[in-house]
């Protein structure tokens, strides 16, 4: 389990201050998908690479608190934080990134780089017995062996992303990380890269964060979405009570907004562009381009309140649906 | 067809990998026929993978690129061939591209509207300067954009929207009659394609202009086409009305892309058949589709599939709408027949 609680991560420049991240509270469940969603910019990059403990200048944790439970070989849970959460990285969490082609180094041989990313954190010393294992679980994950031999160039983009979830997954971590691990390909192979996830999540019975732009996928695969935009986590809940009802106007209209086959109902996208993430308003962060905005919004953020079983949302909307139903029980 | 605003005839393009002696050649493009109508505007959309050759086909049809076989007829008029000075110019003031990736598109260190009085100087649009600021005004306009806003910025000052925007607003410029836009949203934010894509509907409905749109985006496609082109490995695979296509589509491909779009639909059964090594396919002279396809026959892999007309404005490169049959009695069988639009009069693709 991985929990983040008001956590504040912002790049430090010498021109400016981004704040990226800015006060997210989140929490990553032992065997679920959650979906985090947004638009490019939001900080959903930012975000992964808070969980992953991957802070590097300019990059800095300025607020809030990282913990994560991990279980040890002897099956007793251990809670570590930030800096040390790097130590156990491949085993304990991994991380898919997004990019196949600039991730995986192109003059080294495939079966060579599964060996520099896990030989040390792998107890077998027996060079061979590794090998074998390799390839057994490339066979698993329905990849030929050949390409142990191969340069990632002699690959497709299906392929090498494949061959990059089955290098986060060879450990068997309790956490996967993977960030949009499916933007640069195409429909079918997306499908069949986010069904090897979900596959292998159902297998493990792991955590899996996945980040992308595209909601379709967190549908298809995630069991719970956060969504966020600017820096904030504006709504978080279970993938289906989100979709069927959504919360946050940004939710809705992002939802609203998407064509789908079969339905030539017009579609309006959102006006306007996120405010900039140097110098936020003081206010709820979707203020300006919101059709239901009011006074209090562009005054104070809205903290993210539970307004269905699991369904939380950071919109002064819902605080009046909570008070009426308190009043009511 | 006096009527046909653009027609691409047989256009076939090789690629040569390698050197001259070892290398491989590669079937971009197939034997590709498509056309638009002159008498009323409308959208294309041209969807495929990554490497099923739509890119190509909108450079061959931009002159970027020249077809190895084939031709692109612009109002009955051939593209290529020998061609004056005027003739390119009347080109491309009747044909504007839209490329993907607006931040690429712009140079960092000019102002965005150096583009905007170039193209219209350099198309002969306006004499000067001056002339030129009351046409950029117009074409900002029609997309939504104040040339106040855009006087004098540079590219990082605007959003990627924003950006593509201008890009049109330079598209529109000589008033074109067609406008190719080669996977134009794939690199906006999903809350700002929608506002780009119903650009392109009033541009359209207001400006008279046909658009070819290049994308991999099934949904949008549907949203905004009149006609679809599937394209795989080179082959245009299935081609028609999007209503039919998107909604009843009988080509296997059609079929297995549809199911893959990630929408807040149905959801996704979970098993699929991963895709085999792609060069084998582009080399592959029978169907291409044959090693993915859940219907294949031996005649698939033997044969290059027909293309069957189906009632109601659709074409179909596939076998099984015939039985699987070879005699299949189809102008166009073998590559390199000539493709005849069937009639003017009696329900013609397009």
């Amino acid at each position: 389990m991985l929990r983040l609680r008001d956590v504040k991560a912002y790049y430090e420049t010498p021109r400016a201050i981004v704040k990226a991240v800015d006060g997210v509270t989140l929490e990553v469940r032992d065997n679920e998908v959650l979906g985090i969603a947004g638009e490019s910019g939001c900080g959903k990059s930012t975000l992964l690479r808070v969980l992953y403990d991957s802070i590097d200048p300019p990059l800095k944790l300025i607020a809030g608190n990282v913990e994560a439970e991990m279980k040890n070989g002897d099956g007793k849970t251990i809670s570590i934080g930030p800096g040390e959460i790097r130590k156990h990285w491949w085993r304990y969490i991994s991380y898919i990134p997004q990019g196949s082609m600039s991730v995986l180094n192109p003059v080294v041989r495939i079966e060579k780089q599964f060996f520099d990313a896990i030989s040390k954190k792998h107890q077998a010393t027996d060079k061979q017995q590794v090998r074998d294992r390799i390839a057994s679980y490339l066979k698993e994950l329905k990849l030929p062996v050949a390409v142990l031999h191969s340069y990632p160039h002699q690959l497709s983009g299906g392929m090498r992303q494949r061959i990059l979830v089955a290098l986060g997954t060879f450990l068997h971590p309790q956490i996967v990380l993977a960030d949009e691990p499916t933007t640069a390909l195409d429909v079918v192979i997306q499908k069949s890269i986010l069904l090897l996830l979900a596959q292998l999540q159902e297998q493990m019975r792991n955590s899996l964060v996945i980040v992308s732009h595209d909601i379709g996928v967190h549908y298809q695969i995630a069991h719970r979405i956060g969504i966020m935009y600017n820096g904030k986590l504006v709504e978080i809940g279970p993938t289906e009570t989100v979709f069927r009802d959504p919360l946050h106007p940004y939710t809705q209209m992002l939802i609203q907004s998407l064509p789908h086959v079969g339905d030539h109902k017009r579609r309006e996208g959102i006006r306007g562009r996120p405010p900039s993430l140097i110098d936020p308003p003081p206010g709820c962060r979707f203020a300006a381009r919101c059709p239901f905005v009011m006074d209090l919004c562009r005054e104070k953020m809205p903290s993210p309140l539970e307004v269905a079983p699991d369904h939380f949302v950071a919109c002064y909307l819902h605080r009046e649906s909570i008070q009426t139903r308190k009043g009511l029980g | 067809m006096n009527d046909l605003l653009l027609e691409i005839r047989e256009v076939t393009k090789v690629f040569r990998i390698g050197s001259l002696l070892f290398g491989t050649e590669l079937l971009a493009v197939d034997h590709v026929n498509l056309s638009l109508d002159k008498r009323k505007p409308s959208i294309l959309s041209i969807v495929g993978e990554s490497g099923s050759g739509k890119t190509t086909l909108a450079k061959t049809i931009l002159k970027l690129h020249e077809p190895t076989s084939g031709d692109v007829l612009l109002e009955g008029r051939s593209v290529f061939g020998r061609h004056t000075g005027e003739d390119t110019l009347a080109y491309y003031r009747a044909v504007q591209p839209i490329f993907q990736n607006p931040f690429e598109t712009f140079s960092a260190r000019k102002h965005i509207d150096s583009y905007l009085y170039d193209t219209a100087v350099n198309l002969k649009v306006a004499k000067n300067r001056k002339e030129a600021k009351d046409i950029i005004a117009d074409a900002l306009s029609s997309v939504g954009l104040d040339i106040n806003r855009v006087a004098g910025k540079y590219p990082n000052q605007f959003s990627g929207g924003e950006l593509q925007r201008v890009s049109v607003a330079r598209g529109l410029i000589p008033r074109p009659k067609l406008i190719v836009a080669d996977e134009p949203v794939s690199m906006i934010d999903a809350s700002l394609r929608t506002n780009i894509v119903n650009m392109f509907l009033s541009l359209k409905e207001k400006c008279d202009v046909s658009f070819i749109y290049i994308t991999h985006d099934l949904s949008t496609a549907y949203y905004v086409s009149d006609y679809v082109a599937i394209m795989y490995r080179g082959n245009v695979v299935e081609y028609g009305a999007s209503d039919h296509i998107l909604t009843d589509p009988i080509h296997p491909y059609t079929k297995q892309l549809l199911d893959s779009v990630p929408t807040g639909g149905k959801k996704w059964e979970r098993n699929l058949k991963p895709p085999d090594i792609e060069l084998q396919e582009y080399q592959n002279k029978a169907c291409k589709f044959a090693n993915r396809c859940p219907f294949v026959q031996p005649v698939c892999r033997l044969h290059r599939p027909p293309r069957v007309q189906i009632p109601g404005e659709r074409e179909v490169l596939c076998f099984k709408p015939v039985d699987y049959r070879l005699d299949q009695p189809t102008l166009s069988q073998q590559p390199g027949a000539k493709y005849q639009p069937t009639g003017g009069n009696n329900g013609s693709l397009l």
